[in-house]
């Protein structure tokens, strides 16, 4: 359990060299800076013009489908590294059982290329 | 030791902080990216306790692709700010009773709840200790070949989610032109090119 975990303790430094530097950045930017603010210093502007539009609006549904596409092979992949790992101990039996789960998503796969949903218009 | 201690009180501090904002932020895009922050906290307390390969899909999974989903339907959904918070105090009440009921479910499962003593024997595959096998691989060892109807069950699910996906939301439209390369390819000259002799002064 602690050699596994002493493993993980140079992400942990990563982690608080970068949160160490972010904080130091914007507040030092914020002390050190001169800061003289008006409203139209502080207005966004898009190109130097007033901005036009709200930045939210509304999205295609499409980009959803994308996403929903995305989530199952990413979730496919998943299943990929267990298997990976474990490959040499399960034999020629687990090897089999993954080739028929990626066949059977693969029929999706084929199915989603026929229908055009890969492709944009 | 007291690092791994300090870590998971820092963590399990953020989690929550950041799930409250979840719910009290006033704008939608800002609530999902604390939900973001949520996740990835959740994804560190899995890795403190051993449970490596949960901690990782859920950076993968959830961090990458469910937040995002969250994020176009916040987008999709255009919804108005102000709009939404008018009936936040009208749902504290009932909001409030959901919250305490669970939480003492949660205090019965966590305080009377017991492990039946033949339950241990019956466990077909003990998990085995971390040091001897990674989590990884004890996942790998027994989901492909003991759980396989399982495992090919879960394949299943993620076909009929794709096919169901691309029912619902997918719709030709009428008007677009597409490429198809099959096509190209297999245009002659014959047919694509028009020789046409033009009589001097007499135009097409």
């Amino acid at each position: 359990m602690e050699s596994f975990l002493i493993e993980y303790l140079p992400i942990l430094i990563f982690f608080g060299v970068a949160t160490g530097l972010a904080v130091a950045m914007v507040g030092a930017s914020l002390i050190v800076s001169r800061q003289n603010p008006d409203p139209e210093k502080v207005s966004a502007y898009e190109c130097g013009f007033e901005a036009f539009d709200d930045a939210r609006s509304r999205f295609d549904v499409r980009f959803y489908l994308v996403t929903l596409l995305f989530i199952i092979f990413d979730l496919e992949v998943a299943f990929l590294f267990p298997w990976a790992v474990a490959l040499g101990d399960i034999g020629v039996f687990g090897f089999w059982s993954m080739v028929v789960f990626l066949a059977v998503l693969t029929i999706g796969f084929i199915y989603e290329w026929k229908k055009g949903a890969l492709e944009w218009e | 030791m007291i690092i791994q201690a300090i870590s998971f009180y820092i963590f399990a501090a953020i989690a929550v902080a950041s799930a409250v904002m979840v719910i009290s932020a006033r704008n939608p895009v800002h609530s999902v990216l604390f939900l973001i922050l949520a996740f990835f906290n959740a994804a560190a307390l899995f890795i403190l306790i051993g449970a490596e390969f949960l901690g990782m899909i859920l950076v993968v999974v959830y961090l990458g692709a469910v937040t995002v989903l969250f994020l176009f339907v916040v987008m999709m959904l255009d919804i108005n700010v102000a709009r939404l918070r008018e009936g936040f105090l009208q749902y504290l009440p009932i909001g409030g009773l959901i919250g305490a009921i669970l939480v003492a479910e949660l205090f019965l499962v966590v305080g009377a709840w017991v492990f039946a003593p033949e339950i241990e024997a019956r466990a077909q595959v003990p998990i085995p200790p971390l040091d001897q096998m990674s989590n990884t691989a004890a996942l790998g060892s027994v989901l492909y070949t003991r759980y396989v109807y399982l495992f090919q069950a879960s394949g299943l699910v993620l076909l009929v989610a794709m096919v169901g996906a691309i029912v619902l939301t997918l719709r030709s439209r009428p008007g677009v032109h597409r490429q198809s390369i099959r096509e190209q390819n297999f245009r002659t000259r014959e047919e694509s090119v028009e020789i046409k002799k033009v009589q001097s002064r007499g135009g097409v």
